[in-house]
């Protein structure tokens, strides 16, 4: 053990501490966290996780929150994949305009978009839906993965395109079962960071849902006003929407550093 | 080299056209409540260029700023330092590599609102962990629901927990990729840690840092829901942000006129920062 290596065990205490906070509360009862200040759970109970699983309003905001996460997955990678090849391998009237306009759709505070996408949304007829915040997911997690996409292109020679071509690929075939399969990392890291920054947000998901496509995150909200202050449950919630995370981010593990840097190193 | 070919248009349309339909249209409706009035009923009167006036000149908007700065300057000059250090002792290979990095990832992929919440239940003055060491251990006197200091120090170290994992990847992407010949040569020369850090580390980690820094400081402007969450604003209105601000007048107070001006006064300064700082980091790349 070096001393050096004292510092990232530090962090990482540091970071664990209000995690392990949030789960301990999980598992104590409402009469044990406010009688007071306990390490750990000294009466060790599973009702809160029991009524998330048992009550259709709770376990229903967990799957409408992936079930737009996954939409906004697909759309972004799909419409991104082409378009960042475009951006890697051509020079196009207005190209770097575009690049940079895409880019600044993640400068927009969320807050200023929220009142007219819900008129907006409203008026196409899909409020409520789980299509609405997938597609309004779109407006940052498109240009990201654009962005993260063309940055592991960039990585890729030129001379795979033109090989194939000479071996009389066609694009489309070229594309699909060459090009992608060469990027793949990059795809993978890719659709890691749309799902985390969908799953992430709720001010949208929030202003575009009602009832039927209500996120996990908004049903904790109203919880936490009205049903008093149930600190148990609302601390179980939050556990519960770290795991899909931890799993997702279990498959990019390899790639997380270069994924973060956006393949530019 | 990239070859000329405007048929790429193709491949960019459908991204385009869906990013345009959820940035222009929302757009074009924020700037056409800008400059109008209304009194409800969905009757709108012509204000011209008033609302904007009237926010550049009122003092809510330039305290409602001045706090918006504080707080991005603040966890600027935290986070990147702390960052780069961080990055510089982790270990390079190993087993440990990918352990650290996705335990550091973890916060990150916390939902916004989850994170204000797991921050307000750490500083709950007698029974969040926090909270209780702070009062019953060191003595100290903490309540961030009435101090305006304490407020601050929990909101810029939630957003320390929450965001210098960021800072931390990208370092750490950048320094991996620096070969280690580059080291045997500091070696040889016996350079000192620090000159190895000036002059191999540090510009190798140029690029990243760069995008480290814009990443953060587009977030931290934009921020809402963790010191929404975590502490509504207050006590008062220390740490009402821009975001929270615009968010009282536009559906607190339902003002859409002055809400919408704000709106795009926000986003230029957003734009704006964002450019300049991008120019001045790219601006050796080109010469």
């Amino acid at each position: 053990m070096q001393k050096r290596s004292l510092v990232p065990i530090l962090y990482i205490f540091f970071l664990m501490l209000p995690i392990y906070w949030l789960v301990a509360m999980s598992f104590k009862t409402t009469n044990e966290i406010l009688s007071g200040f306990s390490l750990f759970p000294q009466t060790f109970t599973l009702e809160a996780y029991k009524t998330i699983f048992t009550d259709p309003t709770w376990y229903w905001g967990y799957i409408n929150s992936i079930l737009y996460v996954s939409i906004n997955t697909v759309i972004s990678i799909t419409v991104a994949l082409p378009a960042a090849y475009a951006f890697s391998r051509y020079r196009f009237l207005g190209d770097k305009q575009l690049f940079f306009w895409l880019l600044t759709n993640r400068m927009a505070p969320a807050a200023v978009f929220a009142l007219p996408f819900f008129q907006l949304y409203s008026a196409v007829g899909i409020f409520d839906t789980h299509l609405a915040v997938a597609l309004a997911h779109c407006l940052f997690n498109i240009p990201l993965a654009v962005w993260i996409l063309e940055g592991f292109m960039g990585g890729v020679p030129k001379e795979l395109d033109e090989t194939a071509f000479v071996d009389g690929y066609s694009f489309p075939r070229f594309f699909v079962s060459i090009f992608i399969p060469t990027i793949k990392a990059g795809v993978g890291v890719a659709a890691f960071f749309c799902f985390m920054f969908s799953w992430v947000e709720l001010l949208l998901a929030k202003t575009l849902t009602a009832v039927a496509a209500k996120p996990i995150a908004a049903t904790m909200t109203k919880t936490a006003s009205s049903a008093g202050y149930e600190l148990g449950l609302l601390a179980a919630a939050g556990t519960l929407t770290i795991i899909p995370g931890a799993i997702v981010i279990y498959f990019v593990r390899n790639y997380i550093a270069k994924g973060f840097a956006m393949g530019r190193v | 080299m990239k070859t000329e070919n405007q048929k790429a248009w193709f491949f960019v349309l459908p991204v385009l056209l869906l990013v345009a339909f959820n940035a222009l249209i929302p757009m074009m409706t924020v700037v056409n409540y800008s400059v109008q009035e209304t009194f409800g009923d969905n009757l709108f009167f012509w204000e011209g260029l008033g609302w904007f006036e009237q926010i550049l000149r009122s003092d809510r908007f330039h305290a409602a700023l001045g706090r918006q700065a504080m707080f991005t300057g603040l966890i600027l000059i935290i986070e990147v330092p702390l960052g780069i250090a961080i990055a510089l002792s982790m270990p390079r290979k190993g087993f440990w590599v990918p352990v650290c990095l996705v335990l550091m990832a973890l916060p990150m992929l916390i939902p916004w609102n989850v994170v204000g919440a797991m921050w307000n239940i750490f500083a709950l003055p007698d029974i969040g962990l926090l909270g209780y060491f702070l009062n019953h251990v060191l003595g100290i006197n903490y309540d961030m629901t009435q101090d305006p200091v304490a407020a601050w120090v929990t909101i810029i170290t939630m957003d320390v927990w929450h965001w210098t994992s960021l800072v931390v990847l990208l370092a750490y992407a950048g320094l991996v990729s620096i070969p280690d010949a580059y080291y045997q040569a500091a070696k040889i020369d016996g350079a000192s840690n620090w000159s190895v850090f000036r002059f191999i580390q540090l510009p190798k980690m140029k690029n990243v840092l760069t995008i480290a820094i814009l990443l953060r400081f587009m977030d931290s402007f934009n921020i809402y829901t963790e010191p929404f969450v975590l502490t509504g604003g207050g006590p008062g209105n220390s740490t009402t942000l821009l975001s929270i601000d615009l968010v009282k007048i536009a559906l607190g107070q339902f003002d859409l006129g002055p809400a919408a001006a704000m709106s795009l006064i926000y986003f230029a300064i957003t734009l704006l920062v964002s450019w300049l700082f991008y120019t001045l980091m790219t601006k050796d790349d080109l010469n």
